[in-house]
């Protein structure tokens, strides 16, 4: 990153780091605040909360019972173990398909070849909201409403941003390392699962990230199609949560909490994944 | 679009029946159940929806036949095509959105202390759940509560703050800063992985040749990114026009903020008339096809002369980007 390192310090570039610092800090406050503003009010007693700005400190952060009421009303252990299930099965099969399919849309040239990309390019400019009133009555009369693997099913029916990442992906993998593979007695199986497969990492690692927060923060989908309390998803489990208590923002506030924290964790966990994800997501896809 | 004859194809040993019958075999395997599910989850609904659009009908019933009159009726009432215009809003948002994380992004190219803390903080946004976002807004616009707060702090005067989300003339505004807010950070992390994909010798020998900042990034970072900031910006319009989630969470459509898939939702799921929605879709995504075809033919004449030589797929590239955001551009 050090690309300045051979600059000068004359008095317009320190006014320009000055500059550089001050908007990078604002920036960050205006990103922050927010988020810490519900986390000060999370923290609040009733009384408190009534009593006190938002922007006020709240008298001790021992004060958990906001969360164990949103952590109980709002059934978030049920919420976050389906949102953990579908996530997974998700990640996985989804990858798993637009692997195998751009693998034989990339290395082999057959007749519709070009007929099926255009026919996904198509597919993902149709936006997914719109459709949903006529899947519906298709989920109805597969029966995949109002159980979980059915959600996974739709997830992996609209997934079109993987199927990209993979194709581009392919066109710089080598085609000779399938030709030695050939060569060597493998079958196209073996090439695609022993060799390409373990190459494929980086496109893993960016689709399980651009997948993984779509999916994460999906609403609309689960709201349709699991209705009942117990396959709530953590936005679904959230919403519910939250219309009985109106303008009582320490609760609600709690709530919120309570669903940024896996997130932040993973964040922490994985940033530089997470970043080289969205980045060759963007640049490269 | 592609050409599947740019892709590398495994040179025919076509000669050995074996060979051949294995290739045909991995092709259905592998193929099979994608292409199931795309007929399944988006061109059976996409064709039962061109049908739908035709009839007056609701969840349950067959409905009757009523030709155009759903199309005619998207045009005339006030609550359809007319709802566009809220669009504008999320449009002027996403232009901001881009310049600021391009500014961002090119201050923390250079050498700057704890970047990667700055970088955490405008990025972390992107992943808060979007119902939980909607609430922290809602918290943060309140009467009374956070932003009202703030600016008594600053020595604004009570009587002369406004309601954010119940007055017409800025609510939208306030909606589509929270998806400014949200997306900035992302997008600043994709161009600054652009930016550091320009060969570093370019900028040392920038130095060497003493210029200063603000020439490094007229002259090397800003060509090198290009492509990518005209890109979004003109997939910002589609995205724009699909704008959901902030006024659905928010202000639930109320008081003008009601976005086309906000009132098309509407539509079709509490006034159960499935055919206008169906039929209001339909014309959403004429709209959006139209956008699209407008870009390739810019990007085609745009980019041909310099995108021919280096690039042998530069119609392919493109596409990619506009599918990408297109598909995960869903909730503006």
């Amino acid at each position: 990153m050090s690309i300045s390192k051979l600059q000068a310090r004359t008095p317009a570039s320190i006014a320009f780091s000055i500059l550089k610092y001050v908007c990078l800090i604002a920036a960050s406050i205006v990103a922050i605040l927010p988020v810490l503003v519900c986390v000060f009010t999370a923290f609040k007693t009733n009384e408190e909360y009534q009593i006190t700005s938002p922007l006020d400190l709240p008298a001790s952060f021992g004060y958990l019972t906001n969360f164990v009421e949103a952590w109980d009303k709002a059934n978030m252990f049920t919420g976050f173990r389906n949102t953990a299930i579908v996530l997974i099965f998700v990640l996985i099969l989804s990858i798993f398909f637009s692997a195998t399919l751009a693998y034989v849309l990339n290395r082999f040239k057959f007749f519709g070849n070009e007929i099926i990309r255009n026919l996904f390019m198509f597919a993902s400019l149709i936006p997914g909201i719109a459709t949903q009133v006529t899947v519906y009555q298709i989920m109805y009369s597969l029966g995949l409403i109002n159980h979980l693997y059915g959600y996974v099913i739709v997830l992996c029916g609209t997934d079109i941003i993987s199927i990209y990442i993979f194709l581009q992906f392919f066109e710089n993998l080598s085609v000779s390392l399938d030709e030695s593979g050939i060569i060597d007695g493998c079958t196209y199986f073996g090439v695609f699962f022993k060799i390409l497969f373990p190459l494929l990492k980086p496109a893993i690692v960016t689709s399980c990230v651009l997948k993984g927060v779509s999916i994460y923060n999906e609403y609309y989908m689960s709201n349709l199609y699991l209705t009942r309390d117990y396959l709530k998803t953590i936005s679904t489990a959230l919403y519910a949560f939250v219309g009985p208590y109106g303008s009582q923002y320490n609760y609600i506030c709690a709530g919120v909490i309570i669903t940024i924290i896996p997130a932040l964790i993973i964040f922490l966990l994985c940033q530089d994944h997470i970043y080289s994800g969205m980045a060759a997501g963007a640049v490269k896809g | 679009m592609g050409n599947p004859s740019g892709a590398a194809t495994l040179s025919g040993n076509g000669s050995s029946f074996l060979s051949r019958h294995q290739k045909g075999f991995v092709i259905f395997t592998f193929m099979v159940i994608p292409m199931l599910l795309l007929f399944l989850f988006t061109y059976l609904p996409f064709f039962k929806m061109i049908q739908f659009s035709f009839y007056n009908r609701n969840y349950l019933s067959e409905g009757t036949f009523v030709g155009w009159k759903n199309y005619l009726d998207v045009f005339k009432r006030d609550d359809c095509f007319k709802v566009l215009w809220v669009s504008v809003y999320y449009m002027a948002g996403a232009v901001i959105q881009l310049a600021l994380a391009l500014f961002f992004a090119s201050l923390m190219v250079f050498k700057v202390k704890g970047s990667n803390l700055y970088k955490a903080c405008l990025f972390f946004p992107y992943l808060i759940c979007g119902i939980a976002v909607g609430y922290i807004f809602k918290f943060f616009y309140a009467h009374g509560y956070v932003l009202d707060n703030i600016l008594m702090a600053l020595g604004v005067a009570e009587e002369n703050l406004p309601l954010w989300l119940q007055n017409t003339k800025i609510n939208n505004i306030c909606l589509a800063a929270t998806s400014v807010w949200r997306y900035t950070g992302q997008n600043m992390v994709m161009f600054m992985g652009a930016m550091m994909s320009v060969d570093s010798t370019l900028y040392e020998a920038c130095e060497l040749d003493g210029a200063n900042n603000w020439q490094k990034f007229k002259y090397i970072i800003l060509p090198s990114i290009k492509t990518i900031i005209v890109l979004n910006l003109i997939l910002s319009i589609s995205g724009s026009l699909c704008a959901f989630e902030p006024p659905y969470v928010i202000t639930n459509g109320t008081m003008g903020t009601g976005t086309y898939f906000v009132i098309m939702n509407r539509i079709a799921h509490e006034n159960q008339k499935v055919g206008l929605a169906c039929a209001m879709a339909i014309v959403l995504l004429v709209i959006i096809v139209l956008c699209t075809v407008g870009q390739k033919l810019f990007f085609k004449y745009a980019y041909q002369t310099s995108d021919d030589g280096s690039d042998p797929r530069p119609r392919l590239k493109n596409e990619k980007y506009a599918a990408q955001k297109a598909a995960g551009k869903a909730g503006v």
